[in-house]
């Protein structure tokens, strides 16, 4: 179970066996990864490519943007409660990628609106493929961080209740 | 492989991807952009579209300007820096984009003013006074009825030409026009018919340059 690194620093905290278990780590570092190529794609969307981001858009922006830094914060060193405070975020942000994915998509009806100049979020502005649009793409990197959030959370349990 | 180097390969390869596909996109957009100009070469100067410097000069600058906007009034004496140091080889058209709400009443007005043989002069006040009738990119045209004050233009005048058809069927023209020649955002420059690809005042002065060197 406990193995040391060439790094100091892991050997002045073996009692925290998960701190260890470079597969752990791993889940956190996998969100990170998915947070920042989500972040640094909507902004090519938007700043380079110049699609204009919709308020729904904003909204999981909001949510995913600071992901990117929560999530560092939490790996060095690794915090086993980081889930407690990251998971939250990305469940909100979640709800608001499937709600834009069901207006989008037509299944909620999106009331009559009068034109304005803002973008609007019902109008596919992007389709990769043929298929694959942004909104899409917003629910697999929420879903992929959730999910491994909450298996680095089941791990930390085992991990809590094998020692004790 | 240590946990610090994860993250900065990750995030390098990240960064790195992300400056390669913006290097081809905005290389593709570009070519894209000198078709779409080749193409519509003939939409660039009409013959009504106002025309400043000499008719031999050789360099033509094409601008699609809205007069509430903040940048256009930025480059308008940039504009006139570069004509004054190439005298005679230098001509500038302007065009119409009123993008802002309300800003095309302001181009009516613009017109009006040229009918009285007074477009420049009524184009530097507007200019002049941007930031009390166009504050915070909320044009009230209506102030400019205070502010234009120019020596032998009638507002009177003025506001009753507003109203005439050819105006605003030019004014329909030239919004048209920048969209076929994928002119979205204000101020879009055209020098003889090359589009500024990447926006900012060096480069246009390079693209005006690069002209005046291949044709005198």
């Amino acid at each position: 179970m406990i193995y040391f690194e060439e790094n100091d620093m892991d050997k002045i905290q073996i009692e925290n066996p998960i701190e260890e278990t470079q597969q752990g780590w791993s889940l956190v570092f996998y969100c990170w990864v998915i947070a920042t190529i989500a972040t640094v794609g909507s902004l090519f969307f938007s700043e380079v490519m110049g699609l204009k981001p919709c308020l729904l858009c904003w909204y999981q922006r909001i949510f995913m943007y600071p992901l990117v830094v929560i999530l560092m914060v939490g790996m060095f060193p690794l915090d086993k409660n980081v889930v407690r405070y990251a998971l939250p975020i990305a469940v909100i942000g979640w709800l608001f990628a499937v709600y834009h994915y069901l207006l989008y998509s037509g299944y909620i009806p999106k009331g009559l609106q009068p034109c304005d100049k803002e973008a609007s979020c019902t109008d596919i502005d992007l389709e990769l493929l043929g298929f694959i649009t942004i909104p899409m793409l917003s629910i697999i990197s929420y879903s992929a961080i959730i999910l491994l959030l909450m298996t680095f959370r089941r791990r930390v349990k085992a991990v809590s209740q094998y020692i004790n | 492989m240590n946990r610090q180097a994860q993250v900065v390969i990750a995030g390098g390869l990240i960064l790195i991807v992300f400056a390669v596909a913006l290097i081809f996109y905005k290389s593709k957009k570009a070519d894209e952009l000198s078709d779409v100009a080749n193409k519509n070469a003939s939409l660039l100067v009409r013959d009504y579209s106002p025309t400043i410097g000499s008719n031999h000069a050789k360099v033509t600058i094409v601008e699609f300007f809205d007069p509430a906007c903040e940048t256009c009034k930025a480059f308008y004496p940039l504009i006139k820096e570069i004509m004054l140091k190439n005298p005679e080889k230098i001509r500038l058209v302007v065009r119409y984009l009123p993008l802002h709400h309300g800003s095309d009443l302001v181009v009516k007005m613009l017109e009006a003013a040229r009918l009285q043989g007074k477009f420049w002069e009524a184009l530097h006040v507007i200019y002049d006074t941007q930031g009390s009738w166009a504050s915070h990119h909320n044009p009230q045209p209506e102030k400019l009825w205070r502010l234009l004050r120019v020596r032998g233009l009638s507002l009177h005048q003025v506001k009753k030409d507003m109203l005439r058809d050819d105006i605003a069927q030019r004014i329909q023209q030239d919004v048209e026009d920048a969209r076929a020649l994928g002119v979205t955002k204000t101020p879009g420059f055209f020098v003889n018919g090359k589009p500024l690809v990447q926006f900012g005042y060096k480069q246009l002065q390079e693209l005006v340059d690069l002209e005046i060197r291949s044709h005198y």
